[in-house]
């Protein structure tokens, strides 16, 4: 509920299996395509192609050093997904809070009732 | 495609136990017959059911019975309105509802389905809310569809990576 659709790229990038182990691999620092190639079990065209799904979602960079493509996460699309699912959460909390209050108040009314029918029958 | 263990946000678990699933997961203190008329009586949910601060719900509409329909309608500052819906398909009063849910802007690629679970031990109730989504053909089918499978999956790895980034 209340989602927010500028994370729709983020999802999708990392809702693929194999984009989210290559985020997990960069996540120890940068890594040239080669080394994640023999780290994947995947041939480099599919990560290549990966890769750039990442790189268009802003979620990883490259840099080219003698020759080799390097790439490193960019933290700040996974900053920005934090921030949203904290916002849901905050918000189911919220919801849940109020819950809380209702069910206070129904438990109470509940409790009066029975003091009540219990004075009527020891009259 | 499955999650770590349970994230817990203030009594709040999210866990995402399948790859086409969300499921929440709350204690409340009171029996669950409170709990369960607190869920079903729109006197009640339009009390809580809000989302962001100020939203209202001016429209809550329940006829609680098997292919019974419900209409939910919530009103923002700006006088955003954003609806959902759907049909009763189960209700085991105080213990289980089943029901299927489509927001009016469609953005979890089809309907889905919602389960409500209500367990009592000692006077408190574990409420589990639970949203499956579209098959997986449904999900070929439609673009759209990616999105709800991204949110989902989504779920599942930003623990993971959250951890990482702290």
């Amino acid at each position: 509920m209340f989602r927010d659709a500028m994370m729709e790229t983020t999802f999708r990038a990392l809702a693929e299996p194999n984009r989210f182990q290559i985020v997990e691999l960069l996540r120890g620092g940068p890594q040239p395509v080669g080394e994640m190639v023999d780290q994947l079990g995947l041939r480099q065209p599919q990560v290549s192609k990966h890769l750039r799904v990442l790189s268009e979602a802003g979620l990883v960079d490259v840099r080219i050093d003698a020759q080799r493509r390097i790439y490193a996460l960019r933290p700040a699309p996974l900053q920005e997904l934090e921030v949203w699912l904290e916002r849901y959460r905050r918000i189911w909390e919220g919801n849940f809070q109020r819950l809380d209050a209702v069910l206070e108040e129904l438990k109470a009314g509940e409790a009066n009732a029975k003091k009540k029918r219990r004075s009527r029958s020891n009259r | 495609m499955n999650s770590g263990g349970p994230t817990n946000t203030g009594g709040l678990f999210v866990t995402t136990p399948s790859d086409r699933e969300i499921v929440m997961t709350r204690v409340f203190r009171a029996p669950r017959r409170l709990v369960f008329d607190a869920w079903t009586k729109p006197e009640l949910i339009k009390r809580w059911l809000l989302g962001p601060p100020g939203w209202a719900m001016p429209v809550c509409e329940i006829d609680l019975r098997v292919g019974g329909a419900y209409r939910f309608e919530w009103l923002g500052q700006d006088g955003t309105v954003m609806g959902m819906g759907g049909i009763y398909r189960e209700i085991v009063i105080p213990e289980r509802i089943v029901n299927t849910q489509l927001f009016d802007e469609d953005w979890t690629g089809g309907e889905t389905l919602g389960t409500l679970l209500f367990v009592e031990q000692d006077g408190k109730t574990t409420l589990t809310n639970k949203v499956l989504y579209s098959s997986r053909e449904a999900r070929d089918g439609a673009l759209r569809t990616n999105m709800a499978d991204g949110v989902e999956a989504g779920y599942a790895r930003l623990d993971e990576i959250l951890k990482s980034m702290a």
